[in-house]
This record gives C-alpha cells, structure tokens and sequence, in this order.
C-alpha cells in the first residue's frame, strides 16, 4: 500500500518508529541502550519479589538478609512447612484457610460474571426507557468504595439468624457482601466489551429467526470470552484476597480467609516472624499469580479492546 | 446499508409489541438489579437513616433496643472535626486525598506510555520477556503489596535504606530514615501537608500502577496505522511531533478512560495507607476510605460511619459526574 518513495533521505540516528513491510534492525547502540533501560526497569519491578523470596526461606527469621543475598546461609523451607500446618495462633490450618477463601472467590466469581453478563448485555444492546439513568446508577455504585457499605450490611446481614446460624457470621454473608462491590465494575467492563463486537453478526441471527436470548446465548457469549475472562479473574481475585469485609464479620475461627491471617501475622505487638510471613504471602499469592499466568492473553486483550477503535 | 423504500406504511403494532424491547432488555437486567437492589442500593437506603441517629455497639443484635435519633449531629461533628479519631482534620483528610489520587495518576500514566513506546520500538530484542516480567506486580495481592513495601521502608531493617547505604557508600546501617513515621511533614501549605510517608506510599504505588497503564497504552500504540508515521516523516516532523499528530490522539481515548478509572481506585485505595503507613504520622496519610474503616471497626461508632459514608458518597459523585463529562461513557451506543 505504500508507494515507493525514491531516493529520500531518511535519518537513521533516531528510534525507527515506522515500519515499511518488514522489521526495520535497530541500531546496534540504540539496541543495547533499550536493552539495559529495560533491565533496569525489570530490576525495580522484580526486587521486592525477590526481596520477599529471600526472606521466606531464610530461617534466622530476620527482617533483612544481612547482604543482597538471594539464597541466605542455611536456606530451608522450614518457614513453609510451619506456615502450612498453623499459621497464626488459632488452630487453624493453611489448608482450611485457603478453604475458606476459596469458597468465598467462587462465589463471587460465578456471580458477578452470571448475573453481570445479562446486564451488560442489555445495556450493551438495548433500547429501553432509563437506560441512561440506570447506567449511572451502575456507575455511581462503581465509584463508592467498599466500605462505605460496611456499616449497613453489618448491620443488616446480623439481623438475619436462622437457628444457630448468622448470615453475617458466616461465609456466605461475606461472598454477598463482596459482591456488591464487584458487581457494577463486572457489568461496567463487559458492556465496554460487548460495545466492540459487530453487530452484523447479531443481525444476521435476527433474520434467521433467533430471539434475543438465542442470539445471546449463542453468538454474544462465545465472542465474549476475553472479558468472562477478566471479569471471572477481578472476582476470584477479589475474594481470594478479601479482608475488610471478612475482618468484620466473622468471628469463628474456622471460617478466617487467608487474607485476615496475613494480616493477623503483621500485627502491631511484638516482632513480626518475618519469614512465615513472607512463606505465607507466597503462598497466598501464587494462585493468584499462576491463574494470571493462564488468562494473561484474554485480560490484556480485555483490557485494551473497549479503548482500540478500528 | 440501504433500506428498500416501503410502498406501504407497515400496520399500527398494538402497545404489547411495541414496549416488547423494554421488556426484553428489563428481562436481562433483572438478576443483576435484583442482587443489586439487596446488597448495595438498600444498604446505601439504611445507610441514610442510620446517619440521622447515634447507631452504635449496643444497637446490634436482632433484639437490641433501637437507637435515638439525633438529627444532623453526627454530619456536624465530622465537619468540626468532633469524632473520636485522633488527629482528624475534615479538610485536611479530603485534599490530601484529592492529591494522592491526581499524583498517582497522573505519574502511572505517564510511565506507563514510556515504557509503552520503549517496549513498542520495532527491533527490541526479548520484548515478550520483558511484557512477562513488568505485568508480575499486577499479580500479586494488594494486602501483601502493602506489607511487602511496608517491610521495605523500615528504617533499620528496610531494603530502601539497604539501598541508598551502598549506593551512597556508607557504613552498613548507616541510613536509618525512618520514611513512614518521620512526624514533621515535607510539605506543610495550610490544608495540604505531605510528610515523607507519602513519598513512600507513593513509591509503592507507583511500583504497583505503572504495568496496568503501560498495557493499556500498548494496546493502543499498537491499533496505530503505520502509514501514518511514515507521512509524518515523509512531511518532516520530527519523533516530539511525530507523538503529538499521530500517536497521542490514538493514545487518548485508551488512556483517558483508564486514567479516570485509575484516579477514582486511587482515590479509595485503602490497602496501602492503612497497612503501610497506619495513617501516616498522626493522621497525615488518612484517607476517607481509612477514616471511615476505623469508624466501623475501631471506634463501632455506625451512626457517625453512616454520616461519614454520605459525605464520601457525594464527594465520588461529584468527581463522577466531573470525570463522566470528561470520558461520555454512558453515551456509548456506536456499534
């Protein structure tokens, strides 16, 4: 498509940030520049993971290794091995806790995408009477941090109490709390989502005699799977890593999430044990890092398509 | 796209057919309106009539006694700065928050473009390696983020002051500033104090915020015609005004929205002032989102949280409608 431009001269002392056919070669000293403002960069991005790595398996349980050392003297993985069977001092297991967080993430990952992806679709597509106000409504809840909810929902989740059991004293209470939060910035980032898919493809389906919900179910929703992506992630993220809400309303220790233990770890009194915490931390984070791994292609594409035009 | 003319105007439809699309798409919004209705605009309804009275730690079970209306008192106290907090300074509160969220923003974005535009630069060798790499902080739990740089900034034992000794060449534990609880703030201009802890909470944050914008500004560098760089050069222009005309109108409807997304996070990032800094040296590093956690959870004072959360409630929607003005997002219906 390009015409051939003929004997122009063209500077080669600045980046080449036009491309004609092919990979232009970068200058040899412009390359290495690149290369070492790029490691440097990844060093600054990498330092506190490695930071943290040192400390878990450095068993003097010290705040800092005494040199920039990666492996201390002594490495072992004693501080996983106790992290794993109690990690604070109730007498609860890692496993029970990772149990626990698990099951709230689940929820809210089922629920703020399932129920999320009908709204965003009817706000995506439809014309209907208060669509405008009802979409700032959404927006407007986007913008209230979780906690200004607390109070309330503390207050109404208690008063629900079936026999021994308290919605709010438990789990479930805590899933349907934190959905409230992700909820709106599920429906706010699919309909930006779905905004992007053609619309030929949904008419062609309407001239075939599909209902909207055929056309839904059968061409949006495939086509959606970058963002069920994201939005299934921001939620198990959410919950997997919840602690305001689960700080507040539980009180039995057999139903503590990972993050409140983490928290328990670095509390003011006394001298925090560094390297269980640094175990722990690891190991909370490292689904979350390994679940990034698997959908990175689907979230960066669902974060980049509502902003690209053509 | 053309529509063939009708010889003939189509028969009157009945009011059944004609509101069907209402109906449909009120269909699909239902599940989430209904989750919606109980978990978030009801509370926020309660909310409201808990703010006009003086809800506390005796008012809890289903049985307690309810409690005494008290009118605009707690709305009063906040402003007097009246509540149980120590050190709370209403005004001080809310602009250091504005400014803690437009700083973050405004240098994440800018980041984020440059390492964009450097990992852009065709040629570059090992480019997916280095996109792996810098998305890592992304990954990683907020809580344990705050902790993490918390550890990092501890005068005697942190890496940052680890760092500067070698750097700067002294003995081994020779710089022992302590950035997160040093009481005499750096900048101090009537209402807008910034002590060194947020110089530090920036720091962090900033290591967390720059991958996220450096992604969305990829995207969008890369939707970037080539042709048209190419004019540009063929016109002359050179790398400063080859950005301006070809790639910063590509760059800006990805950006602004993030951004704006970005500051509104910011705005009530509660992870990194309250684990990291606790507030900062007295009460300097507070946001909204932290005062009213202590609200609930230090003090049980429910009333004056709900009356706090009110105030934070028209604080974000007056950013909300500004910013929206800004981005038109609601207007989005181009297929």
């Amino acid at each position: 498509m390009t015409t051939q431009i003929g004997a122009l001269p063209r500077s080669t002392a600045r980046p080449a940030t036009a491309v004609a056919g092919g990979q232009r070669r970068l200058p040899l000293r412009r390359q290495l520049l690149l290369q070492i403002v790029c490691i440097l960069i990844a060093a600054t991005v990498l330092f506190p993971v490695l930071w943290i790595v040192s400390m878990s398996i450095d068993p003097r349980n010290i705040a800092r290794p005494d040199g920039l050392t990666l492996i201390p003297p002594g490495a072992s993985l004693a501080a996983f091995d106790q992290v794993i069977k109690q990690p604070t001092p109730n007498p609860v297991s890692f496993l029970r806790l990772a149990a626990n967080s698990l099951f709230i993430a689940a929820i809210i990952c089922v629920a703020s995408v399932g129920v999320g992806v009908l709204a965003a679709y009817a706000f995506s597509r439809m014309r209907f009477r208060g669509r405008e106000t009802l979409m700032i409504g959404v927006l407007a809840v986007l913008m209230l941090p979780a906690v200004a909810t607390l109070a309330p929902l503390y207050v109404m989740l208690s008063k629900i109490q079936i026999g021994a059991f308290n919605l709010r004293d438990s789990l479930f209470g805590v899933a349907l709390a934190v959905t409230s939060g992700t909820l709106p910035f599920a429906i706010w980032n699919m309909k930006g989502y779905i905004d992007t898919i053609p619309r030929d493809l949904e008419e062609a389906a309407a001239v075939d005699g599909a209902s909207k919900l055929q056309t839904f179910w059968r061409v949006i929703l495939p086509l959606s799977t970058p963002v069920l992506a994201v939005t299934a992630f921001f939620g198990f993220t959410a919950g997997w890593t919840e602690f305001y809400f689960s700080w507040q309303f539980l009180d039995h220790s057999q139903d503590f999430t990972l993050a409140m233990a983490l928290n328990g770890m670095v509390g003011g009194y006394g001298v925090t044990p560094w390297s269980q915490f640094s175990a722990f931390a690891i190991l909370v984070a490292l689904p979350v890092a390994v679940v990034y791994l698997f959908l990175q292609k689907y979230i960066v594409s669902g974060l980049t398509i509502g902003g690209v035009k053509g | 796209m053309s529509a063939p003319a009708l010889a003939t105007a189509p028969p009157p439809r009945s009011w059944w057919r004609r509101t069907q699309p209402t109906r449909t798409a009120y269909l699909f919004l239902l599940p989430a309106f209904l989750v919606m209705a109980v978990i978030t605009f009801y509370p926020l309804v309660f909310q409201v009539w808990m703010s006009f009275t003086n809800y506390g730690l005796t008012n809890l079970r289903s049985n307690a006694p309810a409690p005494a209306y008290v009118g605009i008192d707690n709305y009063l106290r906040i402003l007097q700065n009246n509540i149980v907090i120590v050190n709370f300074d209403f005004v001080r509160v809310l602009v250091f928050n504005l400014w803690w969220a437009f700083s973050n923003v405004v240098i994440h974005v800018v980041l984020g473009v440059l390492v964009a535009i450097i990992l852009n630069t065709p040629g570059l060798w090992l480019k997916r390696f280095y996109r792996a790499i810098y998305i890592i902080p992304v990954a990683i739990p907020p809580i344990i983020v705050a902790t993490i740089w918390k550890n990092m900034f501890d005068p005697t034992n942190g890496a940052i002051n680890f760092l500067i000794a070698i750097i700067f060449r002294l003995p081994p534990g020779g710089f022992t500033l302590d950035w997160l609880n040093q009481p005499n703030p750096i900048i101090a201009a009537g209402a807008f104090v910034l002590p060194l802890a947020y110089f530090a909470l920036l720091t962090a944050n900033v290591w967390l915020g720059w991958p996220l914008n450096s992604v969305v500004a990829t995207g969008a560098l890369q939707s970037v015609p080539h042709e048209l760089y190419e004019a540009a050069e063929m016109d002359g222009a050179g790398a400063w005004a080859q950005f301006k005309t070809v790639t910063l109108p590509y760059l800006r409807p990805a950006m602004l929205p993030f951004a704006i997304y970005g500051f509104v996070i910011t705005f009530n990032l509660f992870y990194l002032s309250y684990f990291m800094s606790g507030g900062g040296p007295f009460g300097q590093t507070e946001l909204l989102v932290t005062t009213a956690y202590r609200l609930v959870n230090e003090q049980q004072l429910y009333g004056v949280a709900a009356a706090f959360a009110i105030f934070q409630f028209f604080i974000l929607l007056v950013i909300t409608l500004v910013t929206n003005r800004l981005a038109k997002a609601t207007a989005q219906f181009d297929g």
